[in-house]
């Protein structure tokens, strides 16, 4: 496949399938390394989609170099990823948020619960508070 | 002017192997299930993206079919489990 392709189609094949795998080790990269699920969700779900269009980019730039035509179902690949990977990752997020919300709330209520209550009702007796205050002088 | 794109192919196809690798290491010691579902998300787009460079190497266009059945039915597993891991169940009535 590599031998009748011009010098420019060789450079720029290059470039695309380096930047992909650089951008793909950075997501997983970014996946292992980063300290809470809310910040490693953020890597893989970017990395791998400008990845995968990199590559598909690389696959139209083949075929209209040796086939002399255009290539449009590969971008198909791109298009169903940029809209799938969003919503695997809100869906995530949300499944993510809602289980650590019910765990805090199986490992404490009374801790959890305790300062919504005292806030709740501390905030109308400092209301009070300050408007007898301010009636007073 | 090939050893150049055979470099370079190698050199994407070992940064996704890495990926994988780095991935099954989250799905091994992930600390919660949210962090597995997300480690089996990015192995099926990378193992996907392998398949496309692969394709890309030998020229066949039959890598092509099976990355975009791999892309669709990945997020239908990735779904699923994301569902299953918000509401207890899948399928509701």
């Amino acid at each position: 496949m590599s031998a009748d392709l011009p010098i420019w189609a060789v450079l720029v094949l290059s470039v695309l399938l380096v930047t992909a795998g650089f951008f793909a080790l950075t997501g997983s990269l970014g996946m292992l390394r980063l300290p809470h699920f809310y910040s490693r969700i953020h890597a893989p779900t970017l990395a791998n989609t400008l990845a995968s269009f990199c590559i598909v980019v690389a696959i139209i730039v083949t075929a209209a170099v040796t086939e002399h035509r255009f290539v449009a179902h590969s971008l198909l690949i791109s298009f169903f990823l940029i809209i799938t990977s969003p919503v695997t990752a809100m869906l995530l997020m949300r499944a993510a948020i809602k289980r650590e919300l019910q765990r805090r709330e199986d490992q404490g209520t009374v801790s959890e619960n305790a300062p919504e209550v005292k806030l709740e009702g501390s905030s109308l007796p400092e209301e009070e508070a300050g408007v007898s205050g301010g009636s007073t002088p | 002017m090939s050893q150049i794109l055979d470099i370079a192919l190698f050199f994407a196809l070992g940064c996704f192997v890495l990926a994988i690798c780095m991935a099954v290491y989250r799905l091994a010691v992930g600390p919660s299930m949210a962090d597995r579902v997300l480690a089996l998300d990015a192995m099926y787009i990378n193992g996907m993206l392998t398949l496309l460079t692969l394709g890309l190497r030998f020229g066949s266009s039959l890598y092509f079919d099976i990355a975009l059945l791999i892309c669709m039915f990945g997020f239908v597993g990735s779904a699923a489990m994301a569902k299953f891991l918000l509401r207890g169940e899948v399928i509701e009535p």
